[in-house]
Parts: C-alpha cells; structure tokens; sequence
C-alpha cells in the first residue's frame, strides 16, 4: 500500500476482539460472522485492488432487526463499521480497516416489489443493479441506470456513490431513479423516507443519502423507478482525424436538441487497444471515435440518426457507420464495453481515472494529459462519457515495477487537478472513497469540507460510520459545532441598511 | 426589531447573517415572496430581502449549463433559454395567481420549495437538476458543494439536498442548474367521459406503453379550464415532428375504445400551463391542497376530500390538487390519514386563511425519528436558528 493514511486504529477495540466476536454473533449467528483469517480475506479490498486491509471482522446479516442490532452495539461500544455491497467500488469505498467491523449487505438479496402500475420496484440493497432490471424485462420495462458493473454491482452500493453508466445523460444518475429508501442510522434507528410517490416533503434524505459513500448510514431497503423500454435503439460509429472536431460535434449535437441515449468517446489508444481485442470494426486511422446511440421510437431514431450524420460530416468526420441491425449495434458496443480488459491486455496493471470536466475544455486536457504521460513515463488510454463530459483516463502501468504504482498515483492526481483547473471535478462517478480523499482540497476550502463535515456529524456524531473515506481530515464533531461568536462592533447597528 | 435587508452581494449576505447571530434577531428570508403565503408566517421581525443577488452568471447551451444568482426571475431565465431552444425540464409553475400574491417568482424561491410541473413525472423535480450552490449558512459561512458540470460526485450532494429546505438551512447565493433541449413540437391526446378509477388505469397504461408521455392529467368536469368539456383524461406527447405523429397513433390504437380528440400544439401548451398553474382553483378563496401519493392511491385519497370539494389529478394520478372549502380542518385529518393509508406520501396545505393555518400544520408531520434528525440537520447549518425560524416543521 502507498503512503494513505488511515484513522489510527483504537487500542480498546483491539483489545476486546474475542469479546465483539461473541457479542456480534450472538447477533447474527452461525455463517454470518466471519472471524478467521481465510474466510476474511475475501473482502481485503474493492475494485481499487492497490490497497487492501483485512476486516477486524465481517458480519453478514440478513434481516433489518439484525442490522440495527449490529449498529446499535457498534454505537455503544465505539466501534467502527465499513458498510460493504459487492466490493466493486473503484475509489476504495469499501475498504476495510484494521478495527472495523465489515458489514456485508450481500445478504439482502430478494425483490420485495414490482409494481408495475406505479412504475417501481423494491428491492433489497443486495440485488444486484442487472438483476433489477432482468425482474421486469418479461413486461418490456427495465431500470436505467447501468454502470458497466451491472451485472456485479449491488444497487445499495449503486445508492452509495450515486452510480451512473453510458445512459445517463438521457435517463439521470442513480440519485434521478431512487424513489425511496429505508436506512438503518449507526444508532440502530430505522428510518423510512419517500416511496412510491414522487417528492418528499421535509428535507430531502434521498438526496443527503444518495452519493454519501456509506458516510450516514446503512442502506436496507431501495425503491427505484422503472421505465418501459426504449421501442428500437441504434448506434452510429463516427471517426474523426482529431479530438477537437469531436468534441465539437458532441456539442453541436447537444446544441441541436438531440439527447442521445448514449454518447460515448474513444482516444486512439483506447481504439486500438479495443480493436486488438474485440474486432469491433473500429477504424484505426483516427484520432477519435464516437459512439452515438439513439433510443426510443423507430422513426424517432431514423429521423435523428440522419441528422446527427449530417452534423458528424459538417464537422469532418471521417468514418460514418450506421448499424443496420441488432448484431451490429451490439459489435460497435463490443468494444467500448471491452475498452477496460482490452486495456488490461496491454499492460500488467492499469488505474481507472474518473474526472468530469466541460466539454469545451476536452481538446486542451487530453493534451494536456499527453503532455503529463510524457512528464511521468507512463501511457493513457482515454474512454468518455461524451455527453457529460466524464472522463476515463485509463493509466497503464507495472505494479512489479519499483515505484511505477506511485508514479500511476502522482500521474492520476495531475489529471484530476487539471479536470478542476479547467472547471471540473474529481469524480463523476465512482466516488470519492480514500482515492480522492487526499485531494478534495483541491476542490473544496477547508469551510466547504467542514459544512459536509457537520451533516455526517448530525447522522454519525462519533465518526463510526466508514471514517476515514470521503474527507481529509477528521474534525470532532464538537469542535464543528463550535460558533465563532463574532464580537466586536455590529456591522448593522440599525438595520434596514445596504 | 423589523426592518428589511437588502444585501447585494454574496458577502453582503454573509455579514447580515453574522449581524443575526450576534443580536439574536432571526430572518424571515425572501426573493419576490409569491410563495410567501404558503408557509406559516416566520418567528422573526426582520427580513432578508435577497432579490436583489440576480442575473445569469453563466449560461452555456452547449454545456446544458445555467448559473445564476437566486434572485433572477423564472420569467427572465425562460426568455433567455428560449433564444437557445432550451428550458428548465421540471416546467417550473407560476402559483403566484393562485396564491393571489403578485409579482415574479424568482429562481431562489423555485429552489427553496422544490415545487416542479406536470413533467416532473418523467424528467424529475427541480432537485434533479441541481448542480451546484454558492450559499451562507446559518453560522454566517460561505460555503460551496457540487459544481459546473453536469456529472459529479464529488462530496456529499449538498445542491440537491438544499433544495426544497424553505430556507431553513442556508441562504443561497449562486446556484447552477441543468437546462435540456425545448420539445420541438407537442399534442395531447384526450379521453372524455372517464371516471378517476379509469383515468387513473388508462394513464397507467399510457406511462407503461412506449409512447413516451411527458404529462398525464386527470380533470373531472368541475375543474376542466376554458376549451376542455370534462371530464377528460390527458396525454401529453413532446417530441421531434415525426416521432410524436407516430407516438400519437400509437396512442390512438391503444385507447381506440375510448372516446378521443386531439389538442393541437397551442390547445396543447393551453392546457398544460392551466394545470401546471393550478388555475381552475384561482380566485376562489377556498383552501388548497397539493398532495403528493402513488399514483395508483390517488382516486382513493381523493375520495377523503371533504363534501364540495374540486379534485384535479397530475402526474398520472400522483399528484392531487384539492380544492377544499374552509370548514373545519378542511379536511386535513382525513386527507392526511387517506395519503396514510395509502402506503405514503404527503398533504401540503397551499393556500389557507390565517384562521387555519392557525390550527392545521402547513407541512405533513413527519415520524419521530426523522424529526430528531430534522433538528439535528438544522443545527448543523443553522444553530442559533436565525434563517426562517417556524417555517418548516422542526
Ligand atoms: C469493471 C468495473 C466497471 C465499473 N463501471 C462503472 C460505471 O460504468 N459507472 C459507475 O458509476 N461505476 C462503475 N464502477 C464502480 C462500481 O461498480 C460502482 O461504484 C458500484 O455502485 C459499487 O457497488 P458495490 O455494490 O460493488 O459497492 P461496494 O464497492 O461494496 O461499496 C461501495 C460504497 O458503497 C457503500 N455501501 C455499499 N452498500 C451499502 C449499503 N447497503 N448501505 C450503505 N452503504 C453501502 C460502501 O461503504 C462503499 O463506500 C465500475 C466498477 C468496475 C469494477
């Protein structure tokens, strides 16, 4: 493991392990708590595999009295808890620590509701996103969001890091398609907030809830909404000698009034990496390669695809396909979605970036990060999420070389500063989670992370709660609290004033 | 101590807010205040008048990003989207005639009440288009969180969160929103003579079938708006040219046992802003309801409405204005006890005379336990209580 460092771990928990052991399996009994070394292995890190850490010990419940007993002893005793779903988290959002009680909700594992008729369906965290929406394909209906980990990935984590995936610019981000949840807080309270109706009244938990990388709570119950499939969908492959027409023409068919269901951009590296792999068709003598898919009625996506190729050759493309069948769709598909293996073919190890930035700026940062492949030795393959302007530097290197692991880290930080420089962020989708932590103040002043500070401390004021991920530095909550009372002469002595 | 603030800048904002938490004297916050009347009225003398932090920041199309300061009216932003062929996807409504208040609804109180229009059915509140926010928070601090850019999740999702807090949390001072492409063209189809049962089950089926309905409205014939014969259930069609041809003759042949006709582009818009604005309920004086259930609970909880009310259904049954006379509670135990035992949701009293706002609570009481991390959320952006105290539950 690189230089992270994590919270210092509490001596007292150490001490106590036979005793939290017993107490936690008298809770969740038999195969639901893992204590031994092999058996905790399993779940050592996440999808960011550089670091790993085994469990203090991992609890595997299964019904929601269980949780809260869990957390309710977790309160009590001071010990912390790492909620955990699939372990596919690309930002070491799972990652165990050292004295932390690792609470898999893998367990939760069934659909409690399709309801057709209001368009929802509630399911337990476990059940993976693919799985959702395989429940309601046999009535022509699925749920949008698809990370590329659908078939792995759990909606509880999906909630978590508020997921996206090729479609959302059309069909939003997790946090559009949640409709109601129910949460466990680390005081062992169970909470229900939204459900089948749109909008909450109060303020919005969803919102606090989703994206909060299992910071406020522990997700037992999802509601989501479904919708009915798309009658036809089709892609065109669009090449272009340079970036910066591509990009261009991303725009123009924004700015045309077509939102395509999804929009996606290769660098040359990703497409011939791709290519290699997969024989998607992919030309090879262009610098960039877009994606375009158009879903919904057949002669909506004819009449669009028309005017989205007229719009690629006004921006000189190149190479113009439009798939003329199911298959062929399928195949342009085939390799941006093998782009992540493809990449891993060609070299031993690679590190996934996640930086959204404004579209306008793409021309300037993807020179800007050859110009960092050149500073730090190490090459990058580049997929986009176009539409939305999210990023996916891919950083090829060798672990097994002394120092490359390092250089990969100092290399990714450097792009995702660059994403902020030019007015973008650090992450569009896979979370902040200990890969970013480091880095949010480039981001964010020392009074923005303390405010997000504050509302952790309304839901976890002892920082049990996956400490150590998101933030950078850990404040106590009562010296958050604290106000700085300002004295001295009042600005208004009479007011009204300005 | 009363009085009005009216801070020009962001630091302006800032140093008022400070000034309150030194002398003790909490705000009232407001922009033009067309919403003002919904909320019970505030435990504070003094006002912060913020309309006067406004204009576009920032607007790119291209980006589909708009940022702004929250005292830019709904009436400016939709003129300069309209150059772009854009808008606000959650049709924001104008309920200053229904609430009988005048002036122009700005873009801080939209986002303070998170109120959105017909087509929060399938593109989402204004909390779903939220990116970013500039705000001062209850203890006289700027802080930010989200961004500029469509994609992000950097940070706990503060933008999002603060929207529709009534102002209770913190004042904001920028905020930027995601704008989407205007629909070329749009239709409604619209079925006569359906009872709600019906309505609602046709417009299940409409939601469910692949036509892509952007509005799905119920009027009964005691609320059908000038140039619509209630009752009549209708379906909304945006889209390119072509694609809402073909949409709608799939929806003609779905419902081809019903009995049919078509609203042209300008019928169409006609209608939509009559039910966005709630405007067969205008000027009435009765007391007004927006209760939000699933959408398959709607034709039950109106059945709650106390005798002589008026029910207009929005969002396929989802959305229930009730329009309900000054009796009693006008009706709210029984509403409140329908929505319930309907599985959830909520009964907000929109318009009510002093006399009852007295006695019957604006905001659906909220469980206990959600009420305690109310309070404790609130402490953590506003402690002393100095922003809106009184205006939502706490
Ligand atoms: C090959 C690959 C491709 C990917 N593609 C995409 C993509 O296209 N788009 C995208 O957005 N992401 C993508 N990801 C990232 C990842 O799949 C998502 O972040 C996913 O949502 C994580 O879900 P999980 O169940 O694996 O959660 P985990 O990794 O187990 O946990 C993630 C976070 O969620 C918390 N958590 C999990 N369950 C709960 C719960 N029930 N209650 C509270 N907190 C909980 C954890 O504490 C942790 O902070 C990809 C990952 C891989 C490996």
């Amino acid at each position: 493991m690189s230089g992270l460092a994590m919270p210092a771990l509490n001596e007292a928990t150490l001490a106590r392990r036979a005793e939290i052991v017993a107490a936690l399996r008298a809770i969740v009994p038999g195969e639901g708590t893992v204590d031994d070394e092999t058996g905790m292995r399993t779940y050592e890190s996440d999808g960011l595999t550089a670091y790993r850490q085994l469990p203090f010990v991992v609890v595997l419940p299964e019904t929601v009295e269980q949780v809260a007993a869990v957390l309710k002893y977790c309160h009590e005793n001071e010990i912390r808890v790492v909620p955990r779903g699939a372990g596919t988290s690309l930002s070491g959002g799972a990652l165990p620590l050292g004295d932390a009680v690792l609470l898999s909700m893998m367990r939760f594992n069934r659909i409690l509701d399709i309801d057709f008729a209001n368009r929802s369906a509630t399911v337990q965290p476990g059940v993976t996103n693919l799985a959702i929406t395989q429940a309601v394909a046999h009535e022509g209906f699925y749920y949008a969001p698809d990370p590329s980990s659908q078939i792995a990935c759990s909606i509880g984590g999906n909630v978590a890091e508020n997921s996206g995936g090729v479609h959302c610019l059309k069909y939003g981000l997790t946090t559009n398609n949640v409709l109601g949840l129910e949460i466990v807080t680390i005081e062992g309270e169970v909470l229900r907030v939204g459900g089948k109706h749109l909008d909450q009244e109060g303020y919005d938990w969803l919102a606090f809830m989703v994206g909060s990388e299992g910071l406020l709570g522990v997700v037992t119950e999802v509601t989501v909404r479904i919708l009915r499939s798309p009658e036809t969908a089709r892609a065109v492959l669009v090449g272009f000698p340079d970036t910066e027409n591509a990009g261009s023409c991303v725009a123009a068919i924004i700015a045309a009034g077509i939102i395509p269901g999804g929009m996606e951009m290769m660098d040359k590296p990703a497409i011939h990496a791709a290519e290699d792999f997969v024989h998607a068709g992919y030309p090879r003598d262009v610098e960039a390669l877009l994606i375009v898919e158009l879903d919904g009625p057949q002669v909506e996506v004819d009449h669009l695809l028309e005017r989205v190729e007229k719009i690629a050759h006004q921006f000189g493309a190149t190479h113009v396909r439009v798939s003329q069948s199911e298959e062929e769709r399928a195949t342009f598909w085939a390799g941006r979605k093998a782009a992540f293996p493809a990449v891993g073919r060609i070299s031993p190890d690679y590190m996934c970036m996640d930086g959204t930035i404004p579209r306008r700026e793409l021309a300037r940062v993807l020179q800007g990060m050859a110009d960092l492949s050149t500073k730090h030795g190490l090459r990058v393959a580049n997929v986009f999420h176009a539409g939305d302007g999210n990023l996916h530097p891919l950083i090829l290197f060798d672990a097994n070389q002394p120092g490359e692991l390092e250089r990969a880290e100092a290399f990714g930080a450097d792009i995702l500063r660059l994403c902020v420089e030019v007015g973008g962020c650090l992450t569009g989708e896979h979370g902040v989670g200990v890969e970013k932590r480091d880095l949010m103040p480039e981001m964010f002043t020392e009074d923005d992370l303390k405010q997000q500070q504050r509302v952790k401390c309304a839901f976890d004021p002892h920082h049990l709660l996956n400490p150590g991920k998101v933030f950078p530095t850990l404040h106590r909550c009562a010296e958050l609290g604290r106000m700085h009372v300002h004295h001295g002469k009042l600005p208004f002595p009479d007011i009204p004033r300005f | 101590m009363g009085g009005t603030l009216t801070p020009q800048t962001e630091d302006e904002v800032r140093e008022a807010i400070v000034w309150a938490i030194n002398a003790g004297e909490p705000f009232e916050v407001v922009g033009h205040g067309t919403k003002r009347s919904i909320s019970p009225p505030t435990q504070a003398a003094a006002t912060l008048d913020v309309s006067g932090l406004d204009g576009i920041v920032a607007y790119e199309p291209e980006e589909l990003v708009l940022t702004l300061r929250p005292g830019t009216t709904m009436a400016e932003l939709a003129a300069e989207m309209d150059k772009k062929g854009q808008m606000f996807a959650f049709e924001p409504p104008n309920l200053a005639p229904l609430l009988g208040a005048v002036g122009e609804a700005t873009f801080g109180g939209t986002f303070a009440t998170n109120f959105a229009g017909p087509r929060r059915l399938t593109a989402g509140a204004v909390r779903d288009h939220m990116l970013g926010v500039h705000a001062i928070s209850g203890r006289g601090e700027a802080f930010k969180a989200g961004g500029k850019v469509v994609k992000n999740v950097t940070g706990y999702d503060l933008s999002r969160a603060l929207c529709g807090s009534w102002g209770t949390l913190a004042v904001a001072t920028e905020l930027t929103v995601k704008v989407l492409p205007r629909p070329e063209t749009e239709v409604t189809l619209v079925l006569a003579g359906l009872t709600a049962d019906e309505a609602v089950a046709a417009m299940s089926r409409a939601m469910g079938s692949s036509a892509d309905v952007s509005g799905a409205a119920h009027l009964p014939a005691e609320v059908a708006p000038n140039g619509v014969t209630g009752p009549a259930t209708a379906l909304r069609l945006e889209g390119f040219g072509p694609s809402v041809s073909a949409r709608l003759s799939h929806l003609q042949t779905m419902f081809a046992a019903a009995s049919l006709s078509v609203l042209d582009e300008a019928a169409s818009r006609a209608l939509w802003s009559a039910v966005r604005d709630v405007t067969p309920f205008v000027g009435t004086g009765h007391a007004v309801w927006r209760i939000s259930v699933a959408p398959t609970a709607g034709p039950e909880v109106a059945k709650a409405a106390p005798a002589g009310s008026r029910v207009m259904f929005d969002w396929a049954g989802g959305l229930l204005w009730v329009e309900a006379p000054i009796t009693g509670d006008a009706g709210a135990a029984a509403l409140r006890g329908a929505v319930a035992a309907a599985g959830g949701g909520h009964a907000t009293l929109i318009r009510a005379p002093a006399t009852l706002r007295a006695e019957v609570a604006t905001f659906h009481p909220s469980p206990a336990p959600l009420k305690a991390l109310s309070e404790r959320l609130r402490n953590a952006f506003d402690p002393q209580a100095v922003l809106n105290p009184g205006r939502m539950a706490r």
